[in-house]
């Protein structure tokens, strides 16, 4: 049998189906890679080995009773700390919510639970889920495994990271403009935003609500699949949850057809803005769906251009608002002013929010708090608004012509720490391809698509319209199976080994 | 377009209850006016007479039947509190003093 970390979340499966491995021997040696590894890495926040390898026992037991157990039973996987965990300190990146324990599971943590998933630990991210690099996380940097001078994305760089350097098979993410799929682009791993309301928000701590949306990260398609089969369905805790039957994802994974399927390369998100290697090996996955039988067709966003300035209107608002709840009263951080004597709620609150938010956050929260602000209303959130519907109407229109739309996921391959953080804006643009699908709501995949500039993962983005989730399954496994078939293995196996510094 | 002073960012920082130390006002002015400069380009687009749109979906209010069901314990709410006594948040005064 081959090293547990280096199968697939299905492979895994079933070599617990068929008794060729326990969840125990899975479980124990991600701790252990996680150990060896993790050091460098820094793609965790939180191990929890214990309750992980009692999690995994019990599945064990369950399994020799002979119960009906779901497919990916004691598989383990490893959670984005912005979702709520019992037991589990759940921090989103943030110092404000240093060591807080919270009194519920999310509902994804809830499904992940009653599926039977041990849960390794809890993933770094930037500050509550706002950054493109996960430098903005309190509790340090988490390093690209292609090259450990680089980012890993973000905001969820710990999850990718984490499943990209064999530390997890599966992790859970967010994404409000694009923190699953730009990580998985930079790490050469897969990850899926489901339409908006197919994943419920309910114990996600939340950055901007209309725009948040939980979802699947993994090494392969039909693992992401898996993944996103659990985490997804109504929830009656989410009054925006959507009340219908989850896309059958695994099925369309497993289908992997394109013959006859037209293909949308949206001509606003290719060409100029977009690295030479980035768009070259864009343009050889669309041959290879070409070559599978698809048909290409060219449409054009013309709003496209105006997304980022919407995005950065609406989702500060919508931050600024949400993290409102932030008031140093019944949970998280609590500091008093300096130099003044039994100060009032509202000068601790003050303090408070000073001491327990990073740079990013608070630019935000102060953005927002413009952008909504009397006088200014109209100009900038209103008008944002207005953007919002035409992203939406280029979307419906470009879908009339088109059953799936492509781009490269990100502009540029990963970029070295500090690159960027001095200029807000630079670090913005990065999200130019991803941000549209947030503001219409409609889901998207990032896949592996080679390596580009300085020998280092690119990502091909696939989108769909609302609930059609399953044709993002279908075409981007029948882009993998040639693409891993070119490459004569999976893109990961090219990333460099990473030393072990201890433990394991 | 508004320029953005010094001063209204402190004010700004006010009603989003941040206590800003003057580094970070200092700094914070200059990138927010390169960001508002940047994404007021939202006003160039075609908008109007265009319909705003808040929510990628059509919301229908949602209800839940009125029964008592499980919710926290006190002891489970009141955990992770910074303060609290007889079973309440304890917070700061609340009032001033005159």
């Amino acid at each position: 049998m081959s090293d547990p970390t280096r199968m697939t979340a299905a492979a895994l499966a079933d070599a617990l189906a068929s008794g060729d491995l326990s969840s125990e021997q899975i479980t124990r040696a991600h701790l252990d890679r996680i150990q060896g590894v993790d050091e460098q890495v820094g793609a965790y926040l939180h191990v929890a080995g214990e309750s992980a390898l009692a999690e995994a026992r019990e599945i064990d037991d369950r399994r020799a009773k002979g119960e009906d157990l779901h497919r990916l039973a004691g598989v383990p996987i490893a959670v984005k700390d912005v979702m709520t965990t019992t037991g589990m300190p759940t921090t989103a990146g943030s110092k404000m919510l240093e060591g807080w324990v919270p009194p519920y599971d999310a509902t994804i943590v809830a499904k992940l639970k009653a599926a039977g998933l041990p849960i390794l630990g809890k993933t770094n991210m930037d500050e509550f889920a706002m950054g493109s690099s996960t430098e903005h996380s309190a509790y340090g940097l988490t390093r690209n495994p292609w090259d450990l001078e680089r980012i890993p994305g973000g905001s969820g760089g710990g999850s990718s990271a984490a499943v990209a350097s064999w530390q997890a098979p599966l992790a859970t993410g967010t994404d409000t403009g694009g923190s699953i799929r730009q990580p998985a682009a930079l790490t050469g791993s897969v990850g899926v935003k489901p339409t908006y309301g197919g994943v419920s928000r309910y114990g996600m701590i939340a950055m901007a609500s209309s725009l948040d949306q939980g979802g699947p990260c993994a090494r392969t398609v039909l693992d992401t699949a898996l993944l996103h089969e659990v985490m997804a369905g109504h929830d009656p805790l989410d009054s925006t949850s959507i009340d219908q039957p989850v896309p059958d994802v695994v099925g369309a994974a497993q289908r992997a057809d394109v013959k006859g399927l037209r293909i949308g390369i949206v001509k606003e998100l290719t060409g100029e803005g977009f690295s030479p290697l980035v768009q070259a090996r864009f343009d050889e996955s669309v041959q290879h769906l070409v070559d599978a039988g698809a048909e290409v067709v060219e449409v054009s966003c013309p709003n496209f251009v105006h997304a980022l300035g919407a995005y950065y209107l609406i989702m500060p608002s919508e931050a600024s608002s949400n993290l409102a709840r932030f008031d140093a009263m019944r949970y998280g951080l609590r500091v008093s002013p300096d130099g003044i004597d039994a100060p009032s709620a509202e000068q601790v609150m003050a303090a408070s929010r000073d001491a327990g938010f990073g740079d990013e956050v608070k630019r935000r929260i102060i953005l927002g708090t413009y952008a909504l602000s009397s006088g200014y209303y109209d100009a900038y959130y209103g008008s944002a608004q207005k953007v919002r519907r035409l992203i939406a109407d280029d979307f419906a229109a470009a879908f009339g012509s088109a059953d799936v739309l492509v781009s490269p996921t990100a502009p540029t391959t990963a970029f070295r720490f500090g690159d960027k953080t001095d200029d807000p804006m630079a670090m913005y643009r990065g999200d130019i391809a991803t941000i549209p699908a947030n503001l219409a709501g409609v889901p998207g995949m990032s896949l592996p698509s080679g390596l580009a500039e300085d020998g280092l993962p690119a990502g091909f983005q696939i989108l769909a319209p609302a609930m059609a989730d399953d044709r993002l399954y279908t075409v981007g496994a029948a882009l993998e199976q040639r693409l891993v078939s070119a490459w004569g293995g999976h893109l990961l196996e090219q990333a460099p080994e990473l030393a072990i510094t201890k433990g394991a | 377009m508004a320029d953005l002073t010094r001063d209204d960012v402190a004010h700004l920082a006010s009603l989003a209850r941040i206590d800003l130390s003057d580094a970070e006002l200092d700094t914070m002015v200059g990138e927010l006016a390169s960001i508002i400069s940047s994404v007021a380009a939202v006003q160039q687009a075609p908008i109007d007479g265009v319909e705003p749109m808040s929510h990628p979906m059509p919301i229908v209010n949602v209800t839940r039947p009125d029964e008592v069901r499980a919710s926290l314990t006190p002891e489970a709410a009141l955990a992770m509190a910074p303060a609290s006594e007889i079973e309440r948040f304890a917070v700061p005064r609340i009032l001033t003093e005159d």
